[in-house]
């Protein structure tokens, strides 16, 4: 595997705030990854610096391989889709794709026109009267029909509707098949998109608390869901992340895969196992880190499932 | 059709297996590409292509060059011996353990079970 973003001990801090806090990590070719966490937890922040709109406070950033400041080389075999891209006045969608076209040396114009016409652009407003929906579609249009190396898609879907965000989604597992790219998805609709990354990056309060294979992630934590003190004999000795209790009922999630002797255990024992989603993962995996670095009554107050949502 | 909390690939890898063993994917007959799962089940085509993978380590698929990917000869006698050497874990215990928690034993287990056996047999043979 070829790496195309390599990320050492990068730092950014605003006045007194840790927007990113000593992160590394790379990213290979050609594969999806998504960058998840909750808002203000840095993602945008770590994407800015990435592709040279935002500097950082200490750190190196390496795009292949070389460093992005004023590099026109390397700038234009990236496209960062930001979640609130400024435009001009007076600009309309037909000049924001023309001077795209421009820039992007693998445009393609042919795509470009079929997405403008699934998403129904409207090409001759202007885009400060665009609506959010239709302003993001504007953003994933140029995502995607740019066909860059590299291609940063900050919480794409805003205001998109179910049925615009599945054309996107569909497009986009589509257009890669056909050209495989390096993309980069931040979105906090963790379930939404999970089917689509082969790797996710998960970031809380401007740290990486989760670096790996989607896949691997998957059927990493369980439910188990019954009478408490069975509950509790199952659970005794393992990585508990999460408990709820209603009556004599328990929940618990715990972390390791359960083996073939586990399952038959705790089907001995009348308790149900139930899956544990990748976002509903990551919400406790988030929790339990805000707990474990000791500001567990902060975490409890102030994180909620809803949160992510 | 895709749940949680199991890997992807390995649910992959399970709903090819379902179309060889219930006949829909014949031996020697070309197995779905990585792309068309990918596009059907709407995931990644890495995960996809893990599955495909898993498969022929498994010996379930094999790859003729520059076509695809076929279903081996043997590979459905290969599955049925797999799925019955797991039959009793997967389905026995569950309701060996719910048939204990409604106070139904064995004796009573058995008589359900051909009561429902004759059942879909005539209702099979109907149609």
């Amino acid at each position: 595997m070829t790496t195309v973003i390599e990320v050492k001990n990068l730092t950014k801090r605003y006045r007194d705030t840790l927007a990113a806090d000593d992160v590394s990590f790379s990213i290979e070719k050609d594969t999806i990854y998504g960058l998840l966490g909750r808002n203000g937890a840095g993602k945008t922040t770590v994407m800015s610096i990435l592709t040279a709109q935002n500097f950082a406070t200490s750190g190196e950033v390496r795009i292949f391989g070389e460093n992005p400041y004023e590099n026109a080389h390397v700038l234009s075999r990236m496209c960062f889709v930001r979640e609130s891209q400024k435009y001009p006045d007076d600009a309309t969608p037909r000049h924001a794709f023309r001077i795209a076209r421009l820039f992007y040396p693998h445009w393609d114009q042919e795509l470009a026109d079929q997405l403008i016409d699934e998403f129904q652009v409207p090409m001759k407003k202007t885009i400060k009267k665009l609506s959010r929906g239709q302003l993001s579609a504007v953003g994933v249009v140029i995502g995607l029909a740019s066909r860059a190396e590299i291609t940063f898609f900050d919480e794409p879907y805003l205001g998109l509707d179910a049925v615009a965000r599945q054309i996107f989604y569909d497009r986009l597992l589509e257009d890669y098949s056909r050209h495989p790219r390096t993309i980069i998805l931040s979105s906090h609709l963790i379930d939404e998109v999970s089917n689509l990354l082969e790797r996710v990056i998960v970031i809380d309060k401007g740290r990486i608390i989760m670096d790996e294979e989607t896949d691997a992630v998957r059927g990493r934590a369980a439910n188990i869901v019954g009478d408490t003190a069975a509950v509790d004999a199952f659970v005794a000795g393992r990585e508990v992340i999460h408990r709820e209790s209603l009556g004599r009922v328990s929940s618990v999630t715990i972390l390791g895969e359960l083996t073939a002797e586990d399952l038959s255990l705790l089907t001995r024992a009348g308790l149900d196992v139930a899956p544990v989603s990748l976002q509903q993962l990551i919400v406790r995996t988030t929790q339990h880190a805000g707990r474990t670095a000791g500001d567990a009554e902060r975490a409890a107050s102030d994180i909620d499932e809803g949160a992510l949502r | 059709m895709i749940d949680e909390g199991r890997a992807l690939f390995l649910q992959i890898a399970e709903s090819v297996e379902d179309s060889i063993l219930a006949g829909a994917l014949a031996e020697e007959s070309q197995a779905p590409s990585t792309n068309e799962l990918a596009s059907f089940y709407r995931i990644n085509p890495a995960t996809a292509a893990k599955g495909i993978a898993m498969l022929t380590d498994k010996g379930v698929l094999y790859k003729r060059r520059g076509i695809g990917m076929f279903v081996s000869p043997g590979a459905r006698e290969l599955l049925l011996g797999e799925r019955r050497a797991a039959f009793a874990d997967r389905f026995l215990d569950p309701l060996l353990a719910e048939a204990r928690t409604l106070g139904l034993g064995p004796d009573d287990l058995a008589r359900l079970l051909s009561e429902r056996a004759a059942r879909t047999l005539t209702e099979g043979t109907a149609r």
